[in-house]
């Protein structure tokens, strides 16, 4: 098969919803546009432990304790399926981390905002896995098998987190007054960059248009994002919040809600770097990963003598 | 007998809280990532035995207090855990040191009380021993790796068994609360674990290559409430929610 056909019938195979596996053969570009998103996808779920975890050690009740550690270590979980997956598209997780630490991969910039108050990790929740899961749900569908299977597992996780965070901000806002005031300010800083998590608008994307051709995007960036809003705006009114967004409008013609601009050039800033929290969050991943390195040579040392692993004491 | 009872299972209960919260500490900060999920894992296991503990504290103490009451509002003084788990997670290797010596621990105290004459200790005591059986596997496993690994971890395990080893006598005093509920049945006494934990201790040790610590201090002091300096800072940190918005439901 020369080349052109080969390119061909790997776009025929996927315009018939098959899903491509690792050693199928596929463009370099499909290669690299999956490793790029799936390990963007895979860090954002390590870092997304950090704003979550500042809560950890002053979560208010046993129950709420446990029920946030048990949604980071999901997370933890999560970054594992899709290094995983990354790594079968011929990556390691060494360098994964390295692109990570070098700048050249990304995570979602959403978690360079900092978590200030507990409604914050209700917000998380809410605001941020719900946006994440309008995403995801679309992803179960991608044309890559293992990203696929890994969004699956990873969907059902996220809407039981998109549940808890709902009912602590729910808690909150029908709390105290002073309980009320931090769920507000919880929303007021979390809406709008739940809403950039979908990225930019369509038209201003620049990887939208490979990306939905190969089916590893299913659906638009806009689409996406109306989704969620939709969902959203009437839960916030249920528990008497208020959105942030003096245009917000009900469309009856649409039956869509309307939103006032999205400050692009904070998002843009924020993925350059230049985010609230963004130096602290990546000093933090390479504090701890540099603290690990013994622990890490001496399993691999143990593990080189012993040809074996776990050991069984 | 309800008092000591009471005082019990504050021990065991304050000791599962103070550990988790110590493990909560290294969310996101393993060594790797499977590593991470792991410590979180046994976290969340501590955390369930001290929900479990404390919320029988309360009904046998019967004054209305709830766990949360009991975990959120209670001061420094009337803490009763080991004066070991509330020690820092000075590094990877004092995390597992410290989680080794209770894991033993707790395996020989839960076998033990798996056979109480209160049902709902001994109920309790039998999906505890359960969960503690593979943290020992897990902290046991580390102790052999550190210890075998590069002489970096050897050195690193060794710092950390020798500040560690004086809060282990703790874990085997045995007072009149202890006695009377012994005598009923309800508990073992705690110098009655000693001879297996030391001899568990003494295998792990030797397949680590680590010698035991030539001292008999041993420290003191929180059954009585007199703790560390650590466990202010902890508790400062942990009840903040609770005691700066008195009356607030999360």
């Amino acid at each position: 098969m020369n080349s052109d056909n080969r390119f061909e019938a790997f776009q025929q195979y996927i315009d018939s919803e098959e899903k491509i596996e690792p050693k199928d053969w596929m463009p370099d570009e499909y290669r690299l546009h999956n490793i790029r998103q799936i390990s963007q996808h895979a860090h954002s779920e390590v870092i997304g432990m950090q704003p979550e975890g500042n809560w950890i050690t002053r979560a208010p009740s046993l129950r709420a304790k446990k029920i946030l550690l048990a949604k980071i270590q999901d997370e933890g979980g999560h970054g594992l399926y899709l290094y995983s997956a990354a790594e079968t598209l011929g990556i390691t997780r060494d360098e994964l981390i390295e692109q990570l630490h070098s700048g050249k991969a990304k995570y979602s910039s959403v978690f360079n905002y900092p978590t200030l108050n507990w409604a914050d990790i209700g917000a998380i929740g809410w605001l941020v896995d719900g946006a994440a899961v309008t995403n995801q749900l679309s992803l179960r569908r991608t044309s890559y098998g293992p990203y696929s299977r890994a969004m699956m597992r990873i969907c059902n996780e996220e809407s039981f987190h998109q549940r808890q965070g709902y009912e602590i901000m729910a808690k909150m806002a029908t709390g105290t007054p002073e309980q009320h005031a931090m769920a507000q300010s919880a929303i007021d800083r979390w809406w709008w960059p739940a809403l950039m998590m979908f990225g930019p608008h369509d038209n201003d994307s620049p990887r939208t248009s490979n990306g939905l051709r190969w089916k590893i995007k299913r659906a638009g960036n806009d689409e996406l994002r109306q989704r969620f809003i939709d969902k959203t705006v009437p839960q916030a009114e249920v528990i008497g919040l208020k959105i942030p967004d003096p245009r917000l409008r009900w469309n009856e013609e649409t039956q869509h809600y309307e939103i006032g601009p999205i400050n692009w050039d904070e998002f843009h800033r924020v993925v350059r770097g230049e985010g609230p929290c963004n130096s602290q969050r990546m000093a933090h991943h390479k504090h701890w990963h540099a603290e690990g390195a013994w622990v890490r040579e001496a399993a691999a040392a143990y593990a080189a003598r012993h040809n074996t692993n776990p050991v069984r004491v | 007998m309800q008092n000591a009872l009471f005082q019990y299972l504050l021990r065991l209960g304050d000791t599962n809280l103070i550990l988790s919260h110590r493990l909560a500490e290294l969310c996101s900060r393993g060594p790797f990532l499977e590593e991470d999920i792991a410590l979180t894992n046994i976290a969340l296991d501590h955390i369930g035995q001290a929900e479990a503990l404390l919320k029988y504290a309360s009904e046998v103490e019967g004054r209305s207090r709830t766990e949360d009451d009991l975990a959120y509002l209670r001061n420094e003084t009337d803490f009763r855990n080991c004066l070991l788990v509330e020690q820092p997670n000075t590094d990877f290797a004092y995390v597992i040191v410290r989680q080794f010596f209770i894991d033993v621990w707790q395996g020989l105290l839960y076998n033990a009380l798996k056979n109480s004459k209160d049902e709902t200790l001994a109920a309790m005591a039998t999906r505890f021993a359960k969960e503690t059986a593979y943290h020992y596997r897990h902290s046991g496993s580390w102790m052999v790796r550190l210890g075998q690994g590069t002489d970096e971890s050897r050195a690193r395990l060794e710092r950390a068994f020798r500040d560690l080893w004086h809060y282990t006598g703790e874990l085997f005093e045995t007072d009149a609360t202890e006695e009377k509920l012994s005598a009923a049945g309800i508990v073992p006494t705690s110098d009655a674990l000693y001879p297996e934990w030391i001899a568990q201790i003494n295998r792990v040790a030797g397949e680590a290559g680590l010698r035991l610590p030539a001292t008999d201090y041993m420290a003191s002091g929180g059954r009585v409430g007199m703790h560390t300096e650590h466990l202010g800072h902890l508790l400062a940190e942990m009840q903040y929610l609770q005691r700066a918005y008195p009356g607030a439901k999360w």
